[in-house]
């Protein structure tokens, strides 16, 4: 037999005045899992992480976490969640411990008792003690942060775009960290703008003006593409850009990192032939001859495919 | 004066360029060059001075030791030449949400002394070029971020500046519009105008022209992606950015 799901949401809907925040989204997370919730700004991330947080009712729809009704059981839920909200919400005239404290202090606990338990996390903090939060690096504010939504020993970790402004390494660091967390089987749902962070998650919604666009392992939603997938290495960047987006052969041309990532109008030429046509438009453009080669998509690509054919 | 402190072509041109605060040393005698038309991407982690040393490129904050010309201007003597030189774009600051988009070109058009007839011109030069016209008089908060963001680049070069500074772009937009805003950074680029850019995004990394790194208010690195990726024997800047800094942590 399943376990029963950690989380399990159907057609939650959310609208403030005539913005629709959420538009029927539905998932389930089991036990021990981390998932992930990817997409931009106005996704509607934050909104289902405040209704999964007992902090603001959905408008439609049915939400379970933990086997509860995060609007009716809020009292009895509450405890048990981790919620790292988006905005740094510590007390930044307080001290690393005392923010610790006091967080203990308002779940009944005490900074002593947990040592134990948010260790892998307190240990980076540690030499730090004693300084002003407000004076952490950005880094060292979202680990303080996360020690906070850990101290009470919860069931579950909702984070909110715990990565958002903080630089790539640190990023990996945090990464890391949920990692060890999760290694005695604690359920972390966590959101991100970063669609490279997709691959540090088991399961992944991506997400876009309220809806699910997909939902499934990195994966198994890279791989959903669809499309062969062709990376055109060249020195002419934006040149090369601009003359295959005006090609009748070209489906779609993207910059991405050191390349360019390219379809074919036709999805069953062999990679020769789709080589070929390329480098005919940019011999036509006056360019240099280019290597073209097939590449595996990224969530990046899957996403973008995705929402543009999408219709929005 | 050495006959070198201001002949010289480069948009930004810095020398030993540092600032100390009290005992702390944030950005320590970095020294590079800024082709005209380059795109020059600034990196480095959270607190290794990328801020710091782009306040005194911009003419916000005097040097410690060291020296720097942008646009020609030097930065510590002639600020107000820089300011004037220069356009600046960021994504904590950059529009008035509670202004139409129209209104807010007006209002940096005063800021920068520009003609009645020239803002109009560009008023509509801009709104066409962005697909705007149609929400040119709603309030910028109404407008979707990447809309946002394009507007806040135009906004930014309306003055028609030799140099633009772009302090993290395209944070939380989706991977469509971030493309979509790098197209317009190369076309700025190849109208002439140089760009310097900082992000968190290390494939935008890759393409910049040229990057540095910064770590503990020194450089690093510099040089294009591609010739850093085979100086130092790795995959991506990702995989660098992480090498220097923090070289304990690589593997």
């Amino acid at each position: 037999m399943t376990p029963a799901p950690a989380v399990a949401v159907a057609g939650l809907g959310k609208r403030f005045g005539a913005v629709t925040a959420l538009d029927g989204v539905s998932f389930s997370v089991a036990p021990g899992e981390r998932f992930g919730v990817i997409g931009p700004d106005g996704a509607g991330k934050t909104t289902l992480f405040r209704i999964l947080a007992t902090l603001l009712r959905a408008g439609t729809g049915t939400a379970r976490v933990l086997g509860l009704d995060p609007a009716t059981d809020l009292w009895t839920l509450r405890p048990r969640l981790g919620y790292m909200a988006g905005r740094f919400s510590l007390y930044p005239d307080l001290s690393v411990d005392e923010n610790l404290r006091f967080f203990a202090s308002v779940f009944g606990t005490r900074l002593d008792a947990q040592r134990r338990n948010i260790d892998p996390v307190y240990r980076h903090l540690e030499p730090f003690r004693d300084r002003r939060a407000g004076a952490l690096s950005g880094g060292m504010k979202q680990k303080l942060a996360l020690c906070c939504a850990l101290i009470h020993t919860p069931d579950l970790l909702l984070l909110d775009e715990p990565t958002t402004g903080v630089d790539a390494v640190s990023r990996r660091e945090f990464w890391d960290l949920l990692e060890d967390l999760q290694a005695d089987g604690l359920t972390v749902i966590v959101s991100t703008p970063y669609m490279d962070e997709a691959t540090r998650c088991d399961r992944v919604a991506l997400m876009q003006q309220g809806r699910i666009l997909a939902l499934d392992t990195p994966q198994a939603i890279a791989a959903g593409y669809g499309r062969p997938l062709f990376a055109i290495d060249t020195p002419d960047r934006y040149k090369a850009l601009l003359a295959l987006r005006a090609a009748p052969g070209t489906h779609s041309v993207f910059p991405f990192g050191a390349t360019l990532h390219y379809t074919a109008a036709r999805a069953d030429l062999a990679p020769a032939a789709v080589a070929a046509g390329v480098n005919d438009v940019l011999r036509q453009a006056g360019l240099a001859e280019a290597d073209v080669a097939p590449t595996p998509p990224t969530i990046e690509d899957a996403f973008m495919a995705r929402a543009s054919t999408d219709g929005r | 004066m050495g006959a070198d402190a201001i002949a010289t072509d480069a948009a930004i041109h810095a020398r030993d360029l540092t600032r100390r605060f009290g005992g702390f040393t944030a950005v320590d005698t970095i020294s590079f060059d800024v082709a005209p038309g380059e795109v020059f991407g600034f990196l480095g982690a959270n607190g290794a001075g990328k801020t710091t040393a782009i306040r005194m490129l911009t003419g916000l904050l005097a040097p410690s030791a060291g020296q720097a010309t942008v646009a020609g201007f030097d930065i510590a003597r002639d600020s107000e030449a820089v300011k004037r030189s220069i356009g600046y774009m960021s994504q904590r600051f950059s529009l008035y949400e509670d202004l139409t988009a129209r209104e807010n070109i007006r209002l940096y058009g005063g800021i920068y002394n520009l003609s009645r007839r020239d803002v109009a011109d560009r008023a509509t030069r801009i709104l066409q070029r962005l697909g705007l016209e149609a929400s040119a008089d709603r309030l910028v908060r109404t407008l979707p971020l990447g809309w946002r963001q394009k507007l806040a680049l135009s906004v930014a070069l309306l003055h028609e500046p030799k140099i633009v500074f772009l302090d993290e772009p395209t944070g939380g937009v989706d991977p469509l519009t971030r493309r979509q805003f790098w197209e317009l950074i190369y076309e700025t680029a190849a109208g002439g105008t140089t760009v310097l850019v900082t992000t968190h995004y290390m494939d935008e990394a890759e393409y910049c022209d040229r990057i540095s790194i910064m770590v503990a208010g020194r450089i690093a690195a510099l040089g294009t992606p591609a010739s850093l990726k085979r100086e130092h024997g790795v995959a991506s800047i990702d995989d660098l950015f992480v090498r220097l800094a923090r070289p304990e942590a690589a593997p």
